[in-house]
């Protein structure tokens, strides 16, 4: 296997407070393979957004990467200056967020965006730009796009502007597209749309996603591995499959079981006592044992890594029988 | 209604219930311009039944008219047209004193617990509102020691009492905002998206405590989500709703396993489901129409995969279909197979 399109090595993220450093993202590392869909879920505050956030250089101060590594085909970006750092932006990354309304210039025309998106990274005239402006928003499913690329982000709904977003990302084919909670902002049966078309221009295009979101549904249907965070670290991370329908870590069991399921007959759900804990007070030992229902002393005093848990790996102590002998993967 | 015709499980009734949104253009553009007056029709003749102790859920995308329902049920909107009848009595020939006495016997829930909450009192003062509101205790002790029940009740500690919002998270505030409308002592609950806002894990605790407090205090729920898996868990019949209608209504078993309405087997299929990962689903062609220019007859009819010229043009009546209330020509006149999901 060549080397993977991007490594994250021990990322730390801190943010500097009057009331101290707080760690919003802990040790975190992590690869996404040329053409892999890396599924990230968490509970708000996990650090999953951030991460996205480091790996694209646009973390706002005070927050800073204060450890860690960022390689992009093997090639290190985290310490990039900012203008650096920018022609990576779009070029080689692209980035969607949530919410498409706030994505676009509601000033501009959507073709006015696109094409500016293609000409900053391509080297392209403006007919050429235009053209393949046109192109673009008809592969992501807008329909009579000649006519629609002179129409601005408030003449589109909501689903729309969402697929103008992904052909702004895609402008300049990057290799990696961040896509940062795609369709939380979208009614389901626009949701399922969108999904559908990420897969298949990233099948298509051989494009790597890292998709955050907290909706465990999405990232079944979408993602080939699946990382699950927790105060700022990765507590679990396997293929989907495995995690989805075994899951190694303690906290992974408990938010699965609390999903409701269509046509489940249960008479309550299963939950997990208490709420994620503050960044200002991250329990010693594993973050998850004052809520963990497996807890035990090892537990509470020493900080358990990733290690070999089943076909996954899971930052927890029940697991440590497994790693005897294993060199840390 | 006679008095004696009032069915003793009802709770509530609603019947063609319709609000209209003037969204005209100002005044001066309708004088100079000629704009004529228009009017968004949010809420279009739905039609439904509560009974005391079940869970009614209404469900559908956004725009729909499901929120509004909710609140011409509580109130906060007085309707165009139709009827509201909690326990027998039409709440719109109520007046003032009356209705303040009818208003202690519903309560809602919102769906943004960090905006329905006051940021400058405290816990205390929030949850004791609608009991001082309703004098329903007089003496500041026993109030006390009522909302510290009350807080624990739901979850928290009474000394939770003396902290403000900002101190909690989101589903501690919406355990405040429960808290709340249980002060009251109602009998029926408007829960208007109540976990849309909370995490997984937070909402399975929100669910379950609902859940709890309904067999406790025999609460009887109207429950608004766009999330059907919620839907499935918390209730006992369920009514789709789209563009302002209700298309479909059924027992919760009866709409998940034959779901009648191209939209409700759409809105099923459109769910991601964990368990089946990696399988494409059908994608759903189309987005919801513009509620100001609605299409003709069934409003459904341009996304519709089974669509014939009778829903272009006749609109479809809410009727019976084997235990199941559908408004649509193809499953009445059986152009649309059955399918049956065991």
């Amino acid at each position: 296997m060549t080397a993977p399109l991007l490594q994250v090595r021990n990322l730390r993220v801190e943010f500097n407070t009057r009331r101290g450093t707080l760690t919003a993202i802990d040790d975190v590392s992590f690869d996404i393979a040329q053409g892999e869909v890396l599924g990230v879920v968490g509970e708000s505050g996990a650090g999953k957004s951030l991460t996205g956030t480091a790996i694209i250089g646009l973390l706002e101060p005070p927050g800073r990467i204060a450890g860690g590594e960022i390689l992009l085909e093997g090639e290190r970006i985290d310490n990039l200056p900012a203008e650096a750092m920018r022609k990576i932006r779009g070029r080689r990354i692209g980035a969607i967020f949530q919410d498409p309304l706030t994505s676009l210039n509601p000033l501009y025309t959507v073709g006015r965006q696109i094409v500016e998106t293609i000409q900053t990274h391509l080297p392209m005239s403006n007919d050429e730009a235009r053209k393949r402006a046109i192109a673009l928003l008809a592969e992501v499913g807008i329909p009579a796009p000649e006519r629609r690329i002179d129409h601005y982000p408030h003449q589109f709904s909501g689903g729309m502007r969402q697929r103008v977003v992904i052909a702004l990302a895609l402008c300049a084919n990057p290799k990696l597209i961040i896509a940062d909670e795609p369709t939380t902002a979208l009614d389901v049966s626009i949701q399922a749309q969108i999904i559908t078309l990420l897969k298949k221009l990233c099948r298509e295009n051989g494009t790597a996603v890292m998709l955050v979101t907290h909706d465990m549904g999405v990232i079944a249907e979408t993602a080939d591995r699946v990382a699950v965070m927790y105060a700022g670290r990765i507590v679990e991370i396997g293929p989907v499959q495995d995690v989805i329908h075994d899951p190694q870590h303690p906290y992974t069991a408990g938010l699965m079981a609390s999903i409701p399921a269509l046509g489940q007959d249960v008479e309550r759900l299963a939950q997990i006592e208490g709420s994620m804990p503050r960044l200002n007070a991250i329990p010693a030992g594993c973050p998850f044992n004052p809520r963990c229902p497996r807890v035990f002393d090892r537990c509470r005093v020493e900080r358990p890594d990733l290690m070999p848990a089943g076909k996954s790996r899971a930052a927890c102590w029940l697991h440590v029988e497994e790693k005897k002998g294993v060199a840390h993967a | 209604m006679p008095e004696a015709l009032v069915d003793a499980k009802l709770l509530l009734q609603v019947e063609g219930l319709t609000k209209d949104f003037d969204v005209s253009r100002p005044w001066l553009n309708r004088v100079i311009e000629g704009a004529p007056r228009q009017l968004l029709r949010a809420v279009d003749g739905v039609s439904f039944t509560i009974n005391r102790g079940e869970t009614l859920s209404l469900v559908g995308e956004s725009g729909c008219g499901k929120s509004t329902v909710a609140r011409l049920i509580c109130g906060l909107y007085s309707p165009t047209a139709g009827k509201v009848i909690f326990d027998g009595v039409d709440l719109a020939n109520l007046h003032s004193e009356k209705m303040l006495a009818m208003r202690r016997r519903f309560q809602m829930i919102f769906q943004d617990p960090y905006a329905s909450l006051n940021p400058r009192w405290r816990v205390e003062k929030i949850v004791a509102e609608p009991i001082r509101s309703h004098h329903l205790i007089k003496d500041e002790a026993a109030l006390h020691k009522r909302v510290g029940e009350l807080l624990s009740d739901v979850g928290l500690s009474p000394y939770d009492g003396e902290k403000y919002p900002h101190e909690f998270s989101g589903g501690q505030r919406q355990r405040i905002s429960i808290a709340r409308a249980l002060s009251s002592n109602p009998e029926f609950l408007v829960c208007d998206e109540p976990t849309s806002a909370l995490d997984v894990s937070v909402q399975a605790q929100i669910l379950n405590l609902m859940r709890d407090l309904q067999r406790e205090h025999g609460l009887t729920y109207l429950f608004i989500s766009h999330n059907l898996a919620v839907v499935s868990h918390i209730s006992t019949r369920v009514g789709v709703m789209y563009l302002g209608r209700i298309v479909e209504i059924a027992a919760t078993k009866t709409i998940f396993r034959r779901p009648l309405h191209p939209y409700t087997q759409m809105l099923q299929s459109a769910i991601p489901d964990i368990t089946m990962s990696g399988k494409a689903r059908t994608p759903v062609a189309g987005e919801v129409p513009n509620p100001l220019n609605p299409p003709s007859g069934c409003t459904f009819h341009p996304r519709c995969p089974h669509v014939k010229d009778k829903c272009r043009e006749v609109r479809p009546e809410l009727l019976e279909f084997d235990g199941a209330s559908v408004a649509c020509h193809g499953v009445h006149d059986g152009w649309i197979p059955i399918v049956n999901r065991t």
